[in-house]
């Protein structure tokens, strides 16, 4: 029988890991992530859990003892937020080019400078571009279940897998969680097989330097050049969208518990105003899309869960009867616009949603927002009548732009 | 027992037609290493003249698996891979990690002394050519004074080069030593040696470079030896935290003198720049490093008596 238990984001990410059977865990603590270090350490020390832990010296050598153990065949994990995902930058690329299965989880905490140990999202997106999947959660529930499939997913596809999720609002609130019973994780989540064998019977130099072009080998057969080999990344990640949705409906299954895979909805199916976002700022907007309901508003959300590789076609299937779309972000490209309005404007061009858009950045450092704060900029905005389907800059929410 | 020419392991783990250039002391230091260190080993890479040595995608020169990481992060990369091979029970594999003194004292050191500290079970080889050669010979904390290097061009390197064995002292680990290309046998047993020991091994190697110090490629093993005669790299070893020379640098000891280092310093293009006040700076580096050293290995020796 799986039972349930009172516990925080980052326990629950930890119990995730043990349950996965994560065998080397490398971690450095960082604000909100320390207390997830802390009781894998209790986990490993008291005998809990079957694993090497390496207490490194930083965040680049975390990743970096990950790798290599990936490398050999031992399933890897770590986690780490802001600067300390910021300190990881050359081993996240190294991670996804090396297509070594890993999870790390990442409790999402706005960057310095100026220092702040609250929540946004700015760290994780400005990992946006390294070809790891990028998973993000909207309660410990999820967060415990996400760092089940994640293992699954990466281990099929062999790419790294982060497992976002709020600072303090979920790694340090209290929540019932299920906790899904060991045998049917083991027969979800088989061991790992490495990709490579690194020993000497077939002696190889694992990443060596490449040229750009494809070049022979000593028996003359042609190999891939830099180019090939990151095509061949791009092509695992687009290949993941169907690999996140089926592991989600398999886990759906087995446990009884269904996260909506790519993507999840609330009260669309009627719904003219989309609000949409990623994390627990989705799980607000859910609020918002209520008392905008209650004001006669048809509003709903989507919330993405996938954000790398970017859902297109889900969130086309998901968007094409809104009228508007309301992206709430807790990241911004500077210079730009939020990331999620950035991609999803992109995605939507010229196919049947042809809705308007705005973005909100809300919540940096932490900044507190209320669902009926969102209601309410929502409902401003469908009343301006500048709302022609042209590009506008961000609002920025609660905050004093004057 | 020291081994002699003639017990050295026979096979060849470098295959002919690497990619070092002529000459290159690391091709003849890396032949001996992996000979002594023998099959069941991972080594760990960074960027750097061994990379190459290694061999560009698809072919490897190399019959030991390689594992190539970042510039910094050679010292985690092995706690890494020691970790995962204990996970897995795989417990008689040695890893090695063969980094540039610039992957080792400059960048590399974090995570170096980071698993030093940890006492991971693994050997750490410096091999030390005394500069960034890899990216064309510019400076490192481990380029002595008076070298011009492409990052020191006018008023070459203004200070002494880091002293890493020390730094590694620091961690009390079981076992350190120094090597030299153009002393093969001596090399050899030091990584026979350091292979059955457990914890942090560190064998800091001395690589002379002929197109990054400017010498004829014949002269390698003439640079490599009059570094040990002018005692500017003393060969030696460290064991749980006794120190003994070794090898030529032992009967230099015992015979009392050394040659001056200007026998060493002329025959390079790097230190041409060099005037004679800073040759004596030098001079005297060398001389109160060397005293030092005799001090310790009396003191240990008496130790080890009594
Ligand atoms: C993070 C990072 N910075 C810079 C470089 C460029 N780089 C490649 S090799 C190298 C020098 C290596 O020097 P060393 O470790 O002494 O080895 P050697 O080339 O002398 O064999 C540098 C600076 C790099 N690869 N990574
Ligand atoms: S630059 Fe020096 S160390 Fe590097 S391959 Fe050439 S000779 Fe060897």
């Amino acid at each position: 029988m799986s039972r349930v238990e009172i516990m925080t984001g980052n326990q629950a990410a930890a119990l995730g890991a043990r349950l996965a059977r994560v065998q080397v865990v490398a971690a450095y603590p960082i604000t909100p992530q320390t207390s997830l270090t802390e009781t894998l350490a209790q986990l490993i020390e008291s005998g809990e859990m079957q694993a090497e832990y390496i207490r490194v010296d930083g965040e680049h050598s975390a990743l970096t003892v990950c790798i290599a153990a990936s490398t050999i065949g031992a399933r890897a994990f770590t986690a780490t937020s802001a600067n300390g995902l910021l300190y990881m930058h050359e081993q996240i690329h190294w991670a996804a080019g090396s297509r070594l299965p890993i999870v790390m989880c990442c409790v999402n905490r706005g960057v310095g400078a100026p220092w702040t140990i609250f929540n946004d999202q700015q760290d994780s997106i400005s990992q946006r571009d390294t070809g790891w999947i990028q998973l993000y959660c909207r309660d410990n529930q999820e967060i415990i279940d996400t760092v089940i499939q994640a293992f699954r997913i990466a281990e099929t596809i062999y790419c790294p897998v982060m497992v976002c999720y709020d600072g303090f609002v979920l790694s340090h609130t209290l929540m019932p969680v299920e906790i899904p019973e060991e045998e049917k994780v083991d027969a979800f989540l088989p061991p790992y097989r490495p990709h490579t064998i690194l020993d000497d019977t077939n002696p190889r130099t694992i990443n060596p330097v490449m040229f750009a072009d494809l070049r022979a080998n000593a028996e003359g057969i042609l190999c891939d050049g830099y180019m090939e080999i990151r095509y061949k990344l791009e092509y695992a990640l687009k290949g993941a969208l169907k690999t996140i949705q089926d592991v989600s409906d398999e886990y759906a299954l087995v446990f009884g518990r269904d996260h909506g895979g790519l993507i999840w909805e609330y009260k669309t199916s009627d719904a003219e105003v989309i609000l949409t976002g990623m994390g627990s700022i989705a799980t607000e907007a859910t609020i918002a899309a209520d008392i905008l309901r209650e004001k006669g508003i048809p509003a709903g959300v989507v919330g993405i869960r996938a954000y790398r590789p970017f859902p297109t076609e889900a969130l086309i299937r998901a968007l094409k009867r809104a009228r508007s779309i309301h992206c709430l972000e807790k990241a911004v490209s500077y210079g730009f616009a939020g990331p999620v309005y950035t991609d999803l404007r992109a995605a939507l061009y010229g196919s049947e949603c042809d809705a308007q858009m705005q973005d909100y950045i809300t919540s940096l450092g932490g900044r507190d927002i209320q669902p009926s704060t969102i209601a309410e900029v929502v409902l401003n905005r469908i009343k301006s009548d500048a709302f022609d389907g042209r590009f506008r800059e961000p609002i920025w929410i609660n905050c004093r732009t004057e | 027992m020291p081994e002699t020419l003639f017990k050295i392991n026979a096979k060849e783990y470098i295959l002919p037609g690497n990619r070092s250039c002529q000459g290159c002391g690391l091709s003849l230091a890396y032949r001996m290493a992996l000979k002594a260190l023998r099959e069941k080993t991972i080594m760990v890479l960074g960027p750097s003249c061994l990379c190459v040595l290694h061999g560009l995608y698809p072919s490897t020169a190399v019959l030991i698996p390689g594992f190539n990481t970042t510039f910094a992060s050679a010292g985690a990369a092995a706690s890494g891979l020691v970790a995962g091979l204990r996970a897995l029970g795989r417990d008689n594999e040695t890893v090695c990690a063969f980094i540039g003194d610039g992957g080792t004292s400059d960048m590399g050191i974090q995570s170096l002394s980071g698993a030093a500290e940890r006492q991971t079970d693994f050997i750490y080889v410096c091999y030390d050519n005394e500069g960034y050669m890899n990216t064309g010979t510019q400076r490192s904390s481990a380029t002595p004074l008076g070298a011009i290097t492409t990052t020191t061009p006018i008023y070459t390197k203004e200070e002494h080069k880091k002293d890493l064995v020390r730094i590694m002292e620091a961690h009390e680990i079981p076992y350190i030593a120094t090597a030299n290309a153009a002393y093969p046998i001596d090399l050899y047993d030091k990584f026979v040696k350091a292979k059955k020991i457990k914890g942090t091994r560190y064998i800091h190697l001395f690589i002379p470079c002929p197109p990054g110090w400017g010498f004829p490629p014949k002269d390698t093993i003439k640079i490599g030896r009059l570094a040990v005669e002018t005692g500017v790299f003393p060969l030696f070893e460290i064991e749980n935290g006794k120190f003994h020379f070794t090898g030529r640098s032992r009967a230099l000891a015992e015979r009392g003198h050394k040659i001056p280092v200007s026998t060493y310093l002329e025959r390079q293009a790097r230190f041409q720049k060099m005037t004679p006040a800073q040759v004596n700076v030098f001079q005297q580096w060398v001389d109160r490093r060397w005293e030092d050293f005799l001090r310790r290995a009396e003191a240990d020796a008496k130790h080890f008596l009594s």
